[in-house]
C-alpha cells in the first residue's frame, strides 16, 4: 500500500510520543493471598490461517500450532481458527498464508497470582477453572464480568487475563473487588 | 441454562447470542420469488417441542452454531458448526 | 428455660444481644429463636393480616412466624428468620409489624374484624369506589398488613455472586448427605456437599439415638472431619441450594457474614451457580402442623421443633409441656422431655391404637381441640372420648407427620407423587435430571433409612459418572418404622391455622371451595395460602387435604403443590451482587479520557463508552456558547476530535473484497489500495443495518469502520454471513477498535496542523479526499485517512493505542497554535447535520435505502444482503417516509427530535402525521435551527411547509422542507 508522493522532511520526527500502558498508574494490587499486576504483553499479533495453510504457517514459522483452547510455546489459541502470537517475530512471508492483525495494544494484560486465585476468579469467570479441568497452558475465551476475557492458567496459581484496553479501569475494579470481598471472610 | 459449543466445550447460556430459526442458513436464490423469501425472512414455526436454533459462541470462540433443543422439557440434544453443516472445507 | 446438661452450645461463651431494647444473654451456638425461648421469651412476631402474636412454630428456615429485623439503620434487615439468625455480641434484633410495641399492638383489632378478612377479602370488600382503591384502600391495607420494613436508605451492605463446578452436588447434610458424600469422596469425584446449617448432621444434632455407638452430632462431626480431609470434597456450611435449574445448574445462597458483626468488605451473602454433573437431594423432611382452633399461639410448635431446642440448643420451650400427634415419631418429644426433667403435662395421640408407655398422662384416641392464653399458650383443650378437658401448659408439642421437603424435584415442572402409607407427597423420579433423591426427602424417616439411601444414591451416581464406588459397611442406627394415621384438621367452629405466615384458616379453604374455587391453583390463589415468602412449606399439604376433603375428592386427584425456586427467600441484592454503580457496565475509556476530563468536558455514555459533549473555556457557562464556537472552529481553522470509539474491523483473506460485496450494498472490490470508500449495509429485510466507510490497504487487506453503537452487532453479523451463508469465502475478521486510537482532524487548517506533526509532508496529490496510507508521527508507524464526516477538509490519524494519549495531546497543541481545539459531540452532531450526513438516529431500523435517498448505492451487478427484500413493493415509493431537511421559517426557540410533521391546514393528530423529525441542532454557521427528519415523498416536497408539532414539549412551527445537504452541497470544501 504505497503511496507515490512523499516528501522527506527531516531525519528527526517533529514530536516524541509517550507509550501508555492500559491499566498505566492502578496496578499492582494485592489483598489476601493474590496479587493482581500488568503484564507488558509485548509485541503481539493474531494469525488466522487461509484456507489450508496452517500447515505452510506452522512451517514458516518453525513451530507447531495449538489445540483448541491450549498453548504452544509463544503461541496461544485465541478464537475459531484464530491464534495470538505473543512476543514473537513474524516473517514478511507468513502474509501469503494467514491473516496477521496486531495486537499489541488492544489488549490490557494482567496476571493474578495466588493460592486464592481461583477462588477470585470464581467470582467473576463463568467457566470451570478447577486445575483439574483447566491446566497450566490451558487457555479459554469468555467473559471476566460483563467483559470480554481471553484466560490462560500460566502456573499452579497464576493466571494471565487479557480484556480490552478500554476496559483496563473496569477490569481492575472488578478484579480488585473479588479480592476485597472474599479476603474479608472469615 | 447450558449449551455445548463444538468448539469449545459446555458453557453458560450467557456466553452465547440468540438467533433464531437456523432456516436462517438456506438462504434463497436471489431470484427465488416473494414467497420463498417471506417464508425465509419472515415466516417461523414456533413449536412446543425440539427445535433447531442458531446461536453464536459471541462471548466465546466467536463460532455460529446450530443447537438442536427441547422448549418442554429443556433438553439440549445437539450442537453443530454452521460451518460444517454448509459442508465448506475449513 | 435453658435445662443444664443438654445441647450443643458453647456454655463457655455467653454472648450478650437485644431483642426489642432489651439485653438478654445466651450462648455461641445458640440462634436468636433459642435464645429468646432460653429467656422465657415466646412472643416474638405479629401476623401478617390479623397482628396475632406469634412465637416460633418452628426450629429450621421454613419458620413462618418469627420473622425479625436485625441491626440498624441502613444495615437493617428485615424478615430474617428468629430460627436461622445466629446471634453473635451486640445483635441488634427487634419485631416487626407491631405497633407501638410487640405486646400492645394496636392492629390487633384486626382480629376482632377477622370476619371480614376472610378468603377473598380483597377482591369484596375494596371493589368501589373505584377512586378509593389507590389512595386509601391500597395504603391502609399496606399499612396493616405487612412483613418488616426497609430502612429507607440505600444499604451498603456487599453481597457476591461466584460459580462452582463439580462432579456431584449433595444438597443436605443430614444422614443420607453425610452417607453419600462420604461414599462419592471416597471414590474420587469432585463432591460438593452444600447444607443450610452451620452444623452438619440434619436432624441427627436434634434427636437423643446415636449412629454406630456415637452420638448423632459426633458421628457427624466425624464424617465432616473425614470429608474436610479430601481434597476432592468441599463443604459449604450456612448454603442453602435454593434452585435446581437447566442442565444441572443450582442457585445456592451463602450467608457469609449473617453470623458476626458487619465488617469491611465482607459479603452478606453469596449467591452461588453451582454446576454439576450429578447431584443428590437428601434435603430431609419437614414435619407439618395440626389445624385446630387457636393453634397459633406463641408456645405451639412442632414436636421435633421442640426436640431440636431441648437437644441440640439445650433449652425447654415451657415449664410444662404436652405433646400432640398422630405417629409415633411425636413420643420421642415426650420421652425427650421426660429424660430432661422437663414436666409433660400429656401426651396425647389421635390414633385409637397408638401404644405408648411413658412416665406421663396418655391420651389416646383424643385430640387437642383448642388454646387459650392472652400473649401465649396457657392451657389446652383435649377432647377425648369421655368429653373435654383443659390442661394448663406452656408449650405444646405438636406432630401432623412429616412431609418430605421435595421442593427441588419441581422446580423443572416435576409434580411429586402422593404416598398413602406415610400420606405425604415424594419425589417422582428424574424429575430434575441427574439428580437422585435420598433419606427423609425421600420418604425414608428413619437414620438407618437415611444412610442406606444416601449409599444407595452414592453407588448409583458413581457407576453414572463412570466410576467405581468401594460399598462400605453401613453404620448401625436406628431404624424405627414410621406409624401414623392422618390427621389434618381437628374440628371445632373457631378458626384453626394452616397458613401461619398469610393467616390462612381452614375455614377460607372450605369458603374457597364453597365459592366454586376447586382447583387447587384457584383455591392458592383466592386465599392466598402458600402464597407467603415460606411458600406453604408447612401448611399446603394439609390445605391441599382439606380442599380434598371438602371437594369430595382424593389428594392426588385434587392436585399436588407447585413449588418454584427459590427454596426459601434469596435478597434480590444477593442476585444482582456487584451490578451496583461501577459494577453496572464495563466503562470503555478512550485514550484521550483523562486528557478530556481534564479539561473539563462533560462526559456523555455512547454505549459503554464516554466521550466528550463540548469542551468548555473559560467565559462559557452554556453549553451551546460551547458547541457554536466549536462548530465554528471547525468550519474556520481546525479541530481535533477523538473517534477511537468507531468499530474497526480487520477483513483479510483472498476473498476480502467478494465478502465484501457480499455484505456492502456498493462493491469494494473495485475500490483500489489505498482508497477508502463509504459502504452502506442492509439486514436481510431491507432495512438499514449500518453505514461507514472502509479503507483497501491491500489487494487482500481491508479496515472496515462501523458505527460505534452497532460495533459488536456489524462483527456478529459479518460473522453469521461467513459462517453461516457463504462459508467458501475464505477470509478472516478480527476487531481493532481497541489496537488503535483514532482521531479526526477536521478543518481548512487540517492539512496544516498534520505537516506540523508527520514525519512526512502531505499534499493533496499524495492524500487526495477519500485516500488512505501509512504514515509515521514521532518515529511511531501510523495510518491515515482523508475522510470527513463534517463537509470539512479534513482527516483522521490513527496510532497503537499506547501512544493515543500521547498524540491527543500533540495534536491540540498544535490545534491552538492554529486558533483550533478539541470538539466534542455537540458539535460533532450539528456538524454533520449541517451537511446532512446520517447517524443512527436516522437509521434506526425501521429505514431503507430508499428512505435516506442511497437505493442506488444498491448495486444490480451483484447479490448483496437485503438486496431482494429491498426491492419489496412497499419499500420504495412515494409512500415511503423519506429523509429531508428542516430549516424553521420564522425564529424559534427550538426545534425538537421526535416532533412529528403535518400539512399545516391538518389537526396535529396522529391520523394526519406524515413524518418525525431525527436529528436537531442549532447551525452557528447559518444562524438558525437545523432539523432532520423524514416525511412521506419528502423528496418531491422541497420547498414546501410542514408543520412541525411536538406534543410533549409544546413546540409548533412551521419548516421549509429542503434537501438534507445544506453546507457545501458540492463538496469542494471536502475535496480543498
Amino acid at each position: 500500500m504505497g503511496l507515490s508522493c512523499m516528501i522527506r522532511k527531516g531525519v528527526r520526527p517533529v514530536v516524541e510520543l509517550l507509550a501508555k500502558s492500559p491499566a498505566e498508574g492502578l496496578l499492582p494490587y494485592a489483598k489476601g493471598a493474590v496479587e493482581l499486576s500488568e503484564l507488558a504483553l509485548g509485541k503481539a499479533a493474531s494469525i488466522a490461517p487461509f484456507k489450508g495453510q496452517l500447515d505452510a504457517v506452522e512451517k514458516a514459522l518453525g513451530q507447531g500450532f495449538p489445540k483448541v483452547g491450549r498453548t504452544t510455546g509463544h503461541v496461544v489459541w485465541f478464537s475459531q481458527g484464530q491464534y495470538l502470537a505473543i512476543a514473537m517475530d513474524i516473517p514478511d512471508a507468513l502474509g501469503k498464508y494467514a491473516a496477521i492483525t496486531d495486537q499489541s495494544d488492544a489488549w490490557c494484560a494482567l496476571e493474578l497470582k495466588g493460592a486464592a486465585a481461583e477462588d477470585v476468579l470464581a467470582r467473576l469467570v463463568p467457566i470451570d477453572l478447577r486445575q483439574s479441568q483447566f491446566k497450566r497452558g490451558h487457555c479459554a475465551r469468555t467473559q471476566l464480568g460483563h467483559m470480554p476475557l481471553h484466560i490462560t492458567r500460566t502456573g499452579n496459581d497464576a493466571f494471565r487475563l487479557l480484556s480490552f484496553r478500554s476496559m483496563a479501569g473496569t477490569m481492575v475494579h472488578e478484579i480488585s473487588r473479588a479480592m476485597d470481598l472474599l479476603a474479608a471472610r472469615r | 441454562m447450558r449449551l455445548i459449543c463444538p468448539v469449545c466445550g459446555e458453557r453458560d447460556r450467557r456466553e452465547f447470542y440468540y438467533m433464531g430459526d437456523a432456516v436462517a442458513l438456506q438462504r434463497p436464490e436471489p431470484d427465488a420469488g416473494a414467497a420463498e423469501w417471506d417464508d425465509y425472512v419472515h415466516l417461523r414455526e414456533n413449536p412446543a417441542g425440539v427445535t433447531r436454533d442458531l446461536w453464536q459462541h459471541e462471548a466465546g470462540c466467536a463460532a455460529w452454531i446450530v443447537v438442536r433443543r427441547n422448549t418442554v422439557t429443556h433438553e439440549v440434544l445437539e450442537s453443530v458448526l454452521a460451518t460444517d453443516l454448509k459442508g465448506a472445507s475449513a | 428455660m435453658r435445662v443444664n446438661g443438654k445441647g450443643l452450645i458453647d456454655r463457655s461463651r455467653p454472648v450478650s444481644f437485644t431483642f426489642d431494647g432489651t439485653r438478654l444473654q445466651g450462648f455461641a451456638g445458640d440462634t436468636v429463636a433459642s435464645a429468646l425461648l432460653a429467656n422465657d421469651i415466646r412472643l416474638m412476631a405479629r401476623s401478617f393480616k390479623y397482628h396475632r402474636p406469634r412465637g416460633v412454630l418452628s426450629a429450621g428456615s421454613e419458620e413462618p412466624n418469627a420473622l425479625i429485623t436485625v441491626k440498624r439503620g441502613s444495615d437493617a434487615e428485615p424478615n430474617v428468620r428468629a430460627t436461622v439468625q445466629e446471634i453473635y455480641e451486640g445483635l441488634e434484633v427487634r419485631s416487626q409489624n407491631a405497633w407501638p410495641s410487640l405486646g400492645f399492638d394496636a392492629l390487633g383489632v384486626n382480629d376482632l374484624a377477622a370476619p371480614f378478612f376472610s378468603a377473598g377479602f380483597y377482591y369484596k370488600t375494596f371493589m368501589w369506589p373505584r377512586a378509593f382503591w389507590e389512595r386509601v384502600y391500597e395504603p391502609l391495607i399496606r399499612r396493616a398488613a405487612g412483613l418488616g420494613g426497609v430502612s429507607g436508605t440505600a444499604s451498603a451492605a456487599e453481597y457476591e455472586k461466584a460459580f462452582a463446578f463439580c462432579d456431584l452436588l449433595v444438597i443436605g447434610a443430614g444422614p443420607a448427605g453425610l452417607m453419600a458424600a462420604l461414599e462419592a469422596g471416597r471414590a474420587g469425584v469432585d463432591v460438593i456437599l452444600a447444607d443450610e446449617d452451620v452444623q452438619a448432621g440434619g436432624r441427627l444434632l436434634s434427636e437423643t439415638h446415636g449412629v454406630e455407638g456415637l452420638s448423632g452430632s459426633d458421628w457427624a462431626a466425624r464424617a465432616i472431619a473425614e470429608l474436610a480431609s479430601m481434597e476432592n470434597v468441599r463443604i459449604m456450611a450456612r448454603t442453602t441450594v435454593t434452585g435446581a435449574y437447566d442442565q444441572s445448574t443450582f442457585g445456592a445462597l451463602e450467608r457469609v457474614s449473617q453470623h458476626h458483626a458487619p465488617s469491611k468488605d465482607a459479603p452478606r451473602a453469596c449467591f452461588w451457580r453451582i454446576v454439576a454433573k450429578r447431584s443428590i437431594l437428601a434435603a430431609g423432611a419437614l414435619e407439618r402442623p395440626v389445624a385446630f382452633q387457636n393453634n397459633d399461639r406463641p408456645g405451639i410448635m412442632t414436636a421435633s421443633a421442640v426436640r431440636s431446642y431441648l437437644n441440640r440448643w439445650g433449652v425447654a420451650p415451657g415449664r410444662n409441656v404436652v405433646v400432640f400427634g398422630n405417629n409415633d415419631d411425636a413420643h420421642r418429644t415426650a420421652h425427650d422431655l421426660r429424660a430432661a426433667g422437663v414436666h409433660v403435662a400429656a401426651l396425647v395421640d389421635s390414633r385409637p391404637d397408638a401404644r405408648v408407655t411413658g412416665d406421663f398422662p396418655v391420651f389416646t384416641g383424643a385430640q387437642v381441640c383448642g388454646s387459650t392464653g392472652r400473649q401465649g399458650l396457657e392451657a389446652v383443650t383435649i377432647r377425648t372420648q369421655s368429653g373435654t378437658e383443659k390442661i394448663a401448659t406452656e408449650c405444646l408439642a405438636m406432630s401432623g407427620g412429616w412431609n418430605p421437603s421435595v421442593h427441588l424435584t419441581c422446580h423443572m415442572n416435576g409434580r411429586p407423587e402422593w404416598r398413602d402409607d406415610i400420606a405425604s407427597f415424594v419425589p417422582k423420579g428424574g424429575a430434575i435430571p441427574g439428580m437422585v433423591t435420598a433419606g427423609a426427602c425421600n420418604g425414608a424417616f428413619s437414620t438407618h433409612g437415611a444412610l442406606a439411601e444416601g449409599q444407595a444414591a452414592a453407588m448409583e451416581t458413581l457407576e453414572a459418572l463412570g466410576k467405581k464406588g468401594a460399598k462400605s459397611d453401613l453404620p448401625d442406627a436406628e431404624d424405627t418404622p414410621y406409624r401414623m394415621s392422618p390427621l389434618w384438621a381437628v374440628g371445632g367452629t373457631g378458626r384453626a391455622w394452616l397458613d401461619f405466615q398469610n393467616d390462612v384458616t381452614v375455614k377460607d379453604v372450605k369458603q374457597a371451595a364453597k365459592e366454586n374455587f376447586r382447583s387447587v391453583e384457584h383455591m392458592k390463589r383466592y386465599t392466598t395460602q402458600g402464597m407467603a415468602t415460606d411458600q406453604g412449606k408447612n401448611s399446603n399439604v394439609n390445605a391441599l387435604a382439606i380442599l380434598a376433603d371438602v371437594t369430595g375428592r382424593g389428594i392426588p386427584e385434587t392436585g399436588t403443590t407447585t413449588f418454584r425456586p427459590p427454596y426459601s427467600p434469596v435478597p434480590i441484592a444477593a442476585m444482582g451482587a456487584g451490578a451496583q454503580g461501577k459494577g453496572f457496565a464495563p466503562e470503555r475509556l478512550t485514550t484521550s479520557h483523562h486528557s478530556t476530563v481534564k479539561r473539563k468536558a462533560p462526559m456523555i455514555e455512547a454505549g459503554m463508552w464516554y466521550r466528550p459533549s463540548y469542551f468548555p473555556v473559560p467565559g462559557e457557562s452554556h453549553w451551546r456558547q460551547s458547541c457554536d464556537r466549536e462548530v465554528n472552529m471547525v468550519r474556520d481553522t481546525v479541530g481535533v476530535c477523538d473517534v477511537s470509539t468507531l468499530g474497526k474491523i480487520d477483513v483479510q483473506g483472498p476473498d476480502a473484497a467478494a465478502f465484501l460485496d457480499f455484505v456492502y450494498t456498493n462493491t469494494f472490490s473495485t475500490l483500489k489500495p489505498g482508497r477508502v470508500r463509504y459502504g452502506l449495509m442492509l439486514r436481510e429485510d431491507g432495512t438499514v443495518m449500518d453505514d461507514g466507510t472502509t479503507a483497501r490497504l491491500s489487494d487482500t487487506h481491508y479496515v472496515m469502520t462501523t458505527t460505534t453503537a452497532a460495533a459488536g452487532a456489524v462483527m456478529r453479523h459479518l460473522e453469521f454471513v461467513h459462517q453461516c451463508l457463504r462459508p467458501e469465502l475464505d477470509v478472516s475478521m478480527i476487531s481493532v477498535t481497541e489496537q488503535w486510537a483514532q482521531f479526526a482532524v477536521a478543518g481548512p487548517k487540517s492539512r496544516e496542523l498534520l505537516n506540523g506533526l508527520l514525519d512526512m509532508l502531505i499534499d493533496n496529490d499524495s492524500f487526495p479526499f477519500m485516500a488512505c496510507g501509512p504514515v509515521s508521527v514521532g518515529g511511531v508507524d501510523a495510518r491515515l485517512f482523508r475522510i470527513s464526516f463534517s463537509g470539512e477538509h479534513a482527516y483522521e490519524i490513527a496510532v497503537p493505542a499506547r501512544y493515543g494519549a500521547s498524540l491527543f495531546e500533540a495534536l491540540n497543541e498544535k490545534a491552538a497554535a492554529l486558533g483550533g481545539g478539541p470538539y466534542g459531540m455537540e458539535a460533532l452532531n450539528v456538524l454533520r447535520i449541517e451537511k446532512g450526513f446520517i447517524t443512527h438516529a436516522e437509521i434506526h431500523g425501521r429505514v431503507t435505502a430508499f428512505d435516506i435517498g442511497m437505493e442506488r448505492m444498491i448495486s444490480a451487478k451483484k447479490d448483496c444482503i437485503g438486496q431482494t427484500m429491498a426491492a419489496r413493493p412497499g419499500l420504495l415509493g412515494a409512500e415511503r417516509e423519506q429523509l429531508v431537511g428542516l430549516k424553521p421559517i420564522g425564529a424559534v426557540k427550538q426545534l425538537t427530535a421526535g416532533a412529528h410533521l403535518f400539512d399545516p391546514e391538518n389537526p396535529a393528530t396522529r391520523e394526519h402525521s406524515e413524518g418525525y423529525v431525527t436529528s436537531v441542532g442549532f447551525s452557528p454557521t447559518m444562524g438558525v435551527f437545523l432539523g432532520m427528519g423524514f416525511l412521506k415523498n419528502g423528496r418531491a416536497r422541497h420547498g414546501q411547509t410542514v408543520k412541525l408539532v411536538d406534543h410533549m414539549r409544546g413546540i409548533e412551527t412551521l419548516c421549509e422542507v429542503h434537501g438534507p445537504v445544506l453546507h457545501d452541497p458540492e463538496g469542494g470544501k471536502t475535496r480543498g
